[in-house]
This record gives structure tokens, C-alpha cells and sequence, in this order.
């Protein structure tokens, strides 16, 4: 294959039909309040970590629902699990068990 | 008569094309990338449809190129426009023909700025006054030389000797056609057929024979984007323009493409080789490429023109499909040879897309 110095760019586009849901659904089977948040951002907003690194927990749930594990594996270790955002959260997402699952689930990937 | 449903829609994207007595302005680019589109645009006007089409060598470029990759300021690009209006008005002319999408464009946005804002045509006025001693007249009439192919489509149709039909199957050919972004995504009521619809390609493709291929991203831009390309790293982002619309199409399976655009067709040609040998990836029949065709040439073919006068030895993916799906005779042995005779040499075949 020829280099001409330049290539395809990867799209940005996220096509639903060729996401991975098993992240989603694994953690959905096991913390059914998981699929109770809307975004409302509340816990980004009181989250401690979040004030002095990249965490953005409103973020991670979105990435994991839109399959890009990618970013939710480098973000998750910065979690100090506090538990701040399960108290302010209005719809009663069990935030912390969410973030263990979720490095649980990306360590058995061997992805975190 | 009172206008309903989708006529009532599409009375604001019909266009008044006159279709004859042009001062014709040429494309900068295009004589190099297809030599002979141009050349045969005026031969096909003059010579086979007797219209009034006047050029002159005095013109200059639009400064369009300038403009878009943001080198040169539009006051500047004023003053050129103003002054390729005043050989239009010196030399007794009202109707305005553009060979470049991105020249009808600017052409287009310069006019509505003038018509909104006239203290600064004023201004325009003095300053080539003042410069080179001119004076200009706006158009009547400013159209893109495929608005007039348009107009004159049937016209062509019953002087064809070949039609965009597969002369085996008699199954029409399937073409995929694409409008450059500059003709009717600015100004939608400038375009036959507006932005999203527009219908001055399809309407040759109809009337010369061929089927329409209408594909999700048929809208989408070829990815030249000035900016994309003129800037070597960025030539990703414009090679994976065409390489989402060669995707999209790809189920299709097109025979053929026909543009409007001086880039649409260069990219969408040379970017299925940039493809085919870093991705390994071909998009037409046993490992050729799509060919990709001006309007012009497409008319040029039809009406019985050599495809070697026709400049298609230029292209990257070889037009010979096409030619043997629609029974035109041509010889392999002078595809390299200039119009003298004289051999041309021959270019180095890629590795993994057939171009002959």
C-alpha cells in the first residue's frame, strides 16, 4: 500500500447498528437504575474528582450507551468513589455501584 | 391557474435560461484537469446548435479560488467580477455563461451583495472606474454552462448517435449525478431545481437516455472544500468525503458519474486510485473504478464525438466501460496520441485498480 502522506479520517458518525450494547446491557441486567438517567448532569456538577480532572460521569454513561468504551476505560480510574453524585441524583441512579461495574466489566475485557 | 402542493414547492427553483447570445467566462482549473470539456461546450453551442456564444482571451480568473481559501478579500474579488462584466458589457452582451460551479457562485453571492447593498456597488464602480478606466452592466441573465446544456438537453437528445443505454441489454445505464456545492447551496433559487433537488443534471441523464441513481448521500460534497485540499494535511478529510459517497453508491452499482463542477469530477476520478492503493478498495466492475465524466463530455459522447478528441485519456479511471456498454467505437492504439498523431507516452498503471 502506498503512503501519500494523508489517509481516511475515521468518522465521527456513530451508526447504532454496529454498536457493541453488551457493556449496556451486562450493567442494565445487573443495576436496572442505570437506565434511569437523563442526563440531567447533577452528578458531574457535585463530583469531587470532576473538579480536578476529566471525570464527567453524565458523560461515561452516555459513551457506554453509544458503545465507545474507549474513552470510559481512561476516564474511570479517576472515579474516588465518594458517592457524592448518588445523593444528589433525582432519579435514584446507584452511581457508585455503576462505576465498579463498570471497571469490573472493562477489566474482564482486559480494556481498563 | 392556481399552484398547488408540489408545483406551488417548485415554482421558486424554476430558472429563466435563456438559450442563446452568451459572453462565456472559462473555468481556471478545468483545461487541465479535462482539456477538452470547454473547447467542446462551444463547439457543441456554435457548430451543431448554431448559438451566439462570444469569448474573449481579456478575461481573467474569478478570483473564486482566492476567495475561498481565504487569500484574497472580497472587495478585491469585487472589483475582478466588475471587471469581467464590463468585457461582457464592451463586447454587446446581457446574458452571462459560467464554465465553474465555484465562479456561478461567487457570481451569484456578488450580485445579491450589490442588489442588497447599493452604496457598495457604487463603490465597485468607482474603484474599477478608477483603476482601469471601465464601466460595467450586472446581467440579465447569469447562468452555469450546464443550466444551458440543461435548457438545450432535447435539443441534443434529437441529434444523438448514442444514448446512455447498454447497447447489449438495452438497459438504460445507471448515473450517478452530482451537482457541485456552489450551484444551489448558497443560493437554492439560483439552481434548477434548488439545493436539495436540483435538477439540471437529472434532466440530461432523462433525456439522453439514462437512469437515475439516487443514493443517501447523493447531496453530500465530493470533499473538495478548498480548504481540505489546498492544505496537504487536510487532504484526509477531503479524501473521506468521497470515500462516504463511493460507499454510499457502492450498492448501487453505477456505471458511470456525471458532475458539474470542476472539482467534483477531478476528486471523485483521482481519489478512487488514492483509495484503491491505501485502502485496496475498487468500487466498479472486476476491479476498475467508477468513470466520472463532465456534463460536457457526456453530451460530447452522445452527439458522436471521438472520446479521444474528448480529452478522456486524461482521466484516471478509463472511460472504456462506458464506451462499450453504449457501443461507441474508439482505438485502444490512439488513446496516447495527440491530436498531431504524435505518441504522448504512457502513464504508469496503479497497482491494485485497473484503469483502462
Amino acid at each position: 500500500m502506498k503512503d501519500f502522506g494523508f489517509g481516511l479520517k475515521k468518522s465521527g458518525v456513530i451508526d447504532l447498528d454496529q454498536t457493541d450494547w453488551t457493556l449496556l446491557r451486562e450493567i442494565a441486567a445487573e443495576e436496572p437504575s442505570f437506565m434511569n438517567c437523563f442526563y440531567c448532569g447533577t452528578c458531574t456538577a457535585t463530583c469531587s474528582a470532576g473538579k480536578y480532572t476529566g471525570f464527567n460521569l453524565r458523560r461515561l454513561q452516555l459513551l457506554i450507551k453509544r458503545g465507545q468504551w474507549d474513552e470510559v476505560a481512561r476516564r474511570i480510574p479517576e472515579c474516588m468513589l465518594c458517592g457524592k453524585c448518588q445523593w444528589v441524583c433525582p432519579k435514584g441512579v446507584n452511581t457508585r455501584h455503576i462505576v465498579m461495574l463498570i471497571n469490573k466489566k472493562l477489566h474482564a475485557r482486559k480494556i481498563c | 391557474m392556481k399552484l398547488e402542493g408540489k408545483k406551488l414547492i417548485w415554482k421558486d427553483y424554476q430558472k429563466e435560461i435563456p438559450d442563446d447570445k452568451y459572453f462565456y467566462v472559462r473555468s481556471c482549473i478545468r483545461q487541465n484537469m479535462f482539456p477538452a470539456s470547454e473547447h467542446y461546450f462551444l463547439k457543441i453551442m456554435r457548430e451543431d446548435l448554431g448559438k451566439d456564444v462570444y469569448e474573449t482571451e481579456h478575461h481573467t480568473t474569478c478570483g473564486g479560488i482566492g476567495y475561498h481559501c481565504d487569500v484574497i478579500k472580497i472587495e478585491t474579488i469585487m472589483s475582478i467580477v466588475a471587471r469581467q462584466f464590463a468585457l461582457m458589457t464592451e463586447a454587446g452582451y446581457k446574458n452571462y455563461a459560467v464554465s465553474c460551479i465555484t465562479s456561478f457562485g461567487l457570481y451569484t453571492e456578488i450580485i445579491h451583495t450589490w442588489q442588497t447593498f447599493p452604496e457598495i456597488l457604487a463603490k465597485t464602480r468607482r474603484q474599477l472606474k478608477e483603476a482601469t478606466g471601465r464601466e460595467f452592466e450586472i446581467p440579465e441573465h447569469v447562468a452555469h454552462a450546464s443550466d444551458i446544456i440543461f435548457k438545450l438537453r432535447h435539443e441534443i437528445a434529437a441529434k444523438a448517435k448514442y444514448r446512455l443505454v447498454n447497447k447489449k441489454t438495452g438497459e438504460p445505464l445507471k448515473v450517478v449525478e452530482h451537482i457541485g456545492c456552489h450551484y444551489a447551496k448558497m443560493f437554492p433559487h439560483k439552481g434548477v431545481g434548488g439545493a436539495e433537488y436540483p435538477y439540471v443534471l437529472a434532466g440530461m441523464i432523462e433525456a439522453w437516455g439514462g437512469e437515475i441513481v439516487d443514493y443517501p448521500e447523493r447531496r453530500h460534497c465530493c470533499g473538495f472544500g478548498f480548504r481540505q485540499y489546498f492544505v496537504k494535511s487536510n487532504r484526509g478529510y477531503s479524501l473521506s468525503n468521497t470515500h462516504k459517497k463511493f460507499e454510499s453508491m457502492e450498492p448501487f452499482k453505477p456505471d458511470m458519474i456525471i458532475t458539474n463542477c470542476p472539482g467534483c469530477p477531478y476528486f471523485m476520478d483521482r481519489w478512487q486510485y488514492v483509495i484503491a492503493e491505501t485502502e485496496g478498495k475498487t468500487y466498479g466492475e472486476n476491479g476498475r473504478g467508477i468513470p466520472v465524466f463532465t456534463y460536457e463530455e457526456v453530451a460530447g459522447l452522445v452527439m458522436g464525438y471521438d472520446p479521444w478528441d474528448l480529452g478522456l485519456q486524461v482521466h484516471q479511471i478509463g472511460p472504456e466501460s462506458v464506451l462499450d456498454k453504449m457501443g461507441i467505437p474508439y482505438d485502444p492504439e490512439a488513446k496516447y496520441k495527440g491530436l498531431d498523431g504524435q505518441d504522448l507516452g504512457r502513464p504508469e498503471m496503479p497497482k491494485n485498480i485497473s484503469c483502462c
